[in-house]
């Protein structure tokens, strides 16, 4: 496996960091800001605990080192976790100077600070004491941010973990997904590079997990994996960009938005050269990033089109107040019924009728001129590789169903955490949830009674 | 990772941090949570005869918007019954053998002295400290520091403990005298096996300008108390490095002050301290800061190649000298990162009005300078000064003129942003030179002084 990083001429190199990292001054300052409130409300905002009062404190008393060990100590990606956030509904939104009505402390950025001044100075800082090899062997299927991150937990207990990722790059929406301008694949990756530094962690890229007998050269069995390793994480994530179903939606100039985002940060190839018009679909978070990226790169016009009202609009408010800085417009109450080309199949306009509550309700409908449209209504769910895994079961939605305690599924030597388990929400979560998976596998791996 | 724990005159401790006799030590669940949290030893609310006390009792001095850099209390010792205290005592010395447990002992007859010795050894004290420092409402009876004020009976009833005591006996020193050395030399001669210091000074922290009461406010009157916090540590600093270089006196310290974090405490510990002891800090923000003292001073120990606390007592006391051995050669000017300055223009009045007027603002030239109030104008002025354009962040850069620039340190302490300006050492094309060597060469005299002096030295 050779050194993770991408080459240059990708898109997302454009985009300027929208939180730089804070020089020593800044840090200092921000850091004495901090009350180092009792039973503070912002570690329990967290999804993973960090206790962010005694981090900051260390940042104050000069114990940079120190500041960075407590962070690693709850999250393993913290330094991810502190550029991706959204810390305005997280930690920063719980900060008490809300209450006084006074600027949150910037607990995301101090975050970064402390672990990249830590990590420069020491790159081999260990997350926790290393314990002795216990010859066994744990699987993660798919290489994102639950399977990292439970990787670097379960290799600190001594066990031997190998990470299988499909495509390959590694890291999920944690390399390839999260906004340019919050964090870029290649700090994501070093990030990634560091974890795998923390015990025997084998990294296979280019190594597909399948259902059935998996032959084929870059697959391997569910099978296989469930005889040959004495636990499986399923880190599946979320799958294919959904699409509308809409007459003229194949064809060039319609892309998913998981799949834009991913050109836009990994390949150097990729264009939005032309594009002067673009149209986003949907409310979430996923078609805000893409919308403000597009802005933020210079498409002239960015419009998102949602099918119900902005305040019934999914993503973050913050978020949403960002776009429209950004200069995103919001095209509400509407749903697309068609995609229209012209003779030679080139996308021309989306074709939109008026909805009420998420519906169509006119037969009368309004033709809007784009160069592109995203779809960001939703992505697929991986239950076939899941229902690989016998007695791995799935809800109503397709995710698979665990125990909250244990993050065990059906199968008793298979756990799952991350996108597949909730639904889609922020790598914080998937690390949370990869937490709760790697303790109880540890304990079954040392032959607790189960 | 470096050892932490201490041999304190034979009292053993798992780290050098203790507690200091005051609130948070007022009762046996307190200092067991203390001790879960980690503190390495705690010094029990002083016992003796249980007082009443008074409501309000502390004060504190606020600056800007920091909270208690100072606090002030008119508490008196413990106001719980002997037998209470000493039964937990005794529990807390079974459940956590290997903590520090000290006894603050506080009392006035020589039998009183005898038995409250005894009972305190009986219930598991591993040491007993003597307070001879509470500097409001026990002096006024002649105990605390009516007795730490008074070498010669400072002495006595050192020599009386050290008799009665079969564990050893640290005795604490007020800082309300006018030389440490003096009470300090006292409790040595009786026999004192360790000293503690400071205790508090005596303060008045503030008054109700509408009541005309002073503060803390008890009804209407107010009384003086005991100032602790961070705003004594440099006098606290002081006292310890002073009783470190003294040659007569070898006892270990204890270290009190204003500690708030593990660099105070390394601070403490270079200047002859082998335990710390803390309390303002902890009723400030609770027993937890101690994980952090503990972590930041193994990480220190680590950094600096140290292997254990005892390495580290002591260090900086060598140099710590008298003024006049101090080089008059030595040479610092200050030095302004325009890439950090921010523009404050904080270090200009600061020279101007309380230096040497050699910070200087872009954009004058000599005859504007001087009109303002400096005294010279530079012969270098930088480029970037020369170059800057009104209205520009530039524009508000100052710079130094570093040929007249003395070296005081005043900019560097008042700028905001750390790191801004700094000192730079620069030749001073001198040999090295003290006052004491000018003295002893005949060359201590600077003219421009009075007559009577200079025909006294033959120079008239």
């Amino acid at each position: 496996m050779g050194e993770l990083k991408l080459p240059g001429g990708r898109l997302e190199e454009k985009f300027e960091d929208a939180k730089p990292l804070y020089d020593d001054a800044e840090a200092l300052a921000e850091a004495n800001r901090c009350l180092y409130c009792s039973d503070a409300p912002c570690i329990q905002a967290c999804p993973t605990s960090i206790d962010v009062p005694t981090f900051i404190r260390k940042i104050a008393t000069g114990n940079i080192e120190g500041s960075a060990q407590t962070i690693l100590a709850a999250n393993i990606l913290g330094y991810s976790c502190a550029r991706a956030c959204p810390v305005e509904v997280l930690c920063v939104g719980a900060c008490v100077y809300n209450q006084w009505g006074r600027e949150p402390i910037a607990i995301g950025r101090l975050q970064r600070y402390a672990l990249e001044t830590a990590l420069r100075k020491r790159p081999r800082l260990l997350a926790g004491a290393r314990k002795p090899a216990t010859g066994r062997r744990v699987a993660m299927v798919g290489g994102g941010p639950a399977s990292i991150a439970a990787a670097g937990l379960l290799a600190l207990e001594g066990h031997r973990c190998v990470i299988f990722e499909r495509k390959a790059i590694p890291g999920g929406l944690d390399v390839l997904g999260i906004a340019p301008y919050k964090l870029q694949a290649n700090d994501a990756l070093a990030e990634i590079a560091w974890v795998l530094g923390q015990g025997e962690i084998d990294l296979r890229t280019g190594v597909e997990v399948v259902d059935g007998e998996g032959s084929a050269p870059g697959q391997i069995s569910a099978r296989r994996l469930l005889e040959e390793f004495d636990a499986v994480l399923l880190g599946l994530g979320l799958g294919e960009d959904s699409k509308l179903g809409v007459p003229g939606e194949q064809g060039e100039g319609v892309v998913g938005a998981t799949w834009m985002i991913e050109k836009l940060k990994s390949d150097p190839g990729y264009t939005l050269a032309g594009i002067r018009r673009a149209l986003v679909i949907g409310g979430g978070n996923t078609a805000i990033d893409a919308a403000r990226e597009l802005a933020r790169i210079g498409v002239p016009d960015v419009a998102m089109v949602y099918r119900r009202s902005r305040n019934e609009m999914p993503g973050y408010a913050h978020e949403w107040e960002g776009a429209r800085l950004d200069g995103v417009r919001l095209i509400e109450k509407r749903v697309p019924v068609a995609i229209l080309r012209d003779v030679n199949g080139k996308l021309v306009a989306l074709q939109v009728a008026e909805a009420h509550e998420g519906r169509a309700v006119s037969s009368a409908t309004t033709d809007i001129p784009a160069d592109l449209v995203v779809l960001a209504i939703g992505q697929a769910k991986m239950t076939a590789l899941a229902r690989a895994f016998g007695g791995v079961q799935l809800d109503a939605r397709g995710r698979v169903v665990v125990d909250p305690a244990t993050h065990r599924t059906g199968n008793p030597r298979v756990w799952a955490a991350g996108d597949c388990v909730n639904g889609g929400k922020e790598v914080v979560n998937a690390v949370g949830e990869a937490k709760i998976a790697a303790r109880d596998i540890d304990r079954v791996l040392r032959g607790a009674a189960d | 990772m470096a050892d932490l724990s201490i041999d304190f005159a034979g009292v053993k401790s798992p780290n050098p941090f203790w507690l200091a006799s005051a609130p948070p030590t007022n009762t046996g669940d307190q200092v067991m949570r203390a001790f879960d949290a980690g503190w390495g030893g705690a010094v029990w609310k002083t016992l003796g005869n249980p007082i009443v006390n008074v409501s309000s009792r502390f004060g504190g001095v606020d600056y800007g918007t920091q909270k208690l850099m100072g606090l002030n209390n008119i508490e008196l010792i413990t106001d719980r019954p002997l037998e209470v205290n000493l039964r937990e005592i005794r529990e807390v010395k079974k459940r956590y053998p290997k903590h520090a447990l000290v006894v603050s002992l506080m009392v006035e007859t020589k039998e009183e002295w005898a038995e409250i010795i005894r009972k305190a050894e009986d219930a598991g004290a591993d040491a007993l400290e003597l307070n001879f420092g509470c500097p409001h409402g026990m002096c006024e009876r002649g105990m605390g520091s009516a007795v730490g004020q008074e070498p010669r009976v400072l002495e006595e009833i050192t020599r009386w403990a050290v008799e009665y005591a079969t564990t050893p006996v640290i005795i604490k020193l007020t800082p309300n005298v006018g030389d440490i050395t003096e009470p300090a030399e006292a409790a040595v001669r009786g026999g004192a096996h360790a000293l503690s210091l400071i205790n508090t000074i005596k303060s008045i922290v503030g008054v109700d300008l509408d009541r005309m009461v002073p503060l803390p406010r008890v009804g209407s009157a107010s009384s003086n108390g005991g100032y602790c916090g961070p705003a004594v540590k440099p006098i606290a600093l002081h006292m310890v490095s002073q009783i470190a270089r003294h040659p007569g006196i070898q006892v270990p310290i204890s270290g009190i002050g204003g500690i708030a974090t593990w660099r105070d405490a390394a601070e403490f510990i270079a200047l002859g301290s082998t335990s710390v002891q803390v309390c303002t800090a902890v009723m400030h923000y609770g027993y937890r800061i101690v994980e952090d003292m503990i972590d930041g001073l193994s990480r220190f120990l680590d950094d600096k190649g140290m292997k254990s606390v005892g390495e580290l007592v002591g260090r900086a006391v060598p140099q710590y000298k008298e003024w006049g051995e101090l080089d008059l050669s030595y040479r610092v000017v200050a030095d302004i990162d325009a890439n950090k300055c921010i523009g404050c223009q904080l270090c200009y009045a600061a020279c101007m009005d309380g230096a040497h007027q050699c910070i200087h603002l872009p954009g004058r030239d000599e005859r504007r300078a001087l009109a303002l109030g400096h005294l010279h104008f530079p012969k270098k002025v930088p480029a970037r000064a020369r170059d800057a354009r009104p209205g520009t962040p530039e524009f508000r850069v100052p710079f130094v003129d570093e040929d007249e620039c003395i070296g005081c340190n005043l900019c560097a302490l008042v700028c905001p942003v750390p790191g801004t300006i700094t000192m730079k050492e620069v030749p001073s094309g001198r040999a090295p030179e003290t006052w004491n060597d000018r003295v002893a060469k005949g060359t201590d005299f600077v003219p421009g002084g009075l007559e009577a002096t200079a025909r006294a030295r033959g120079k008239g």
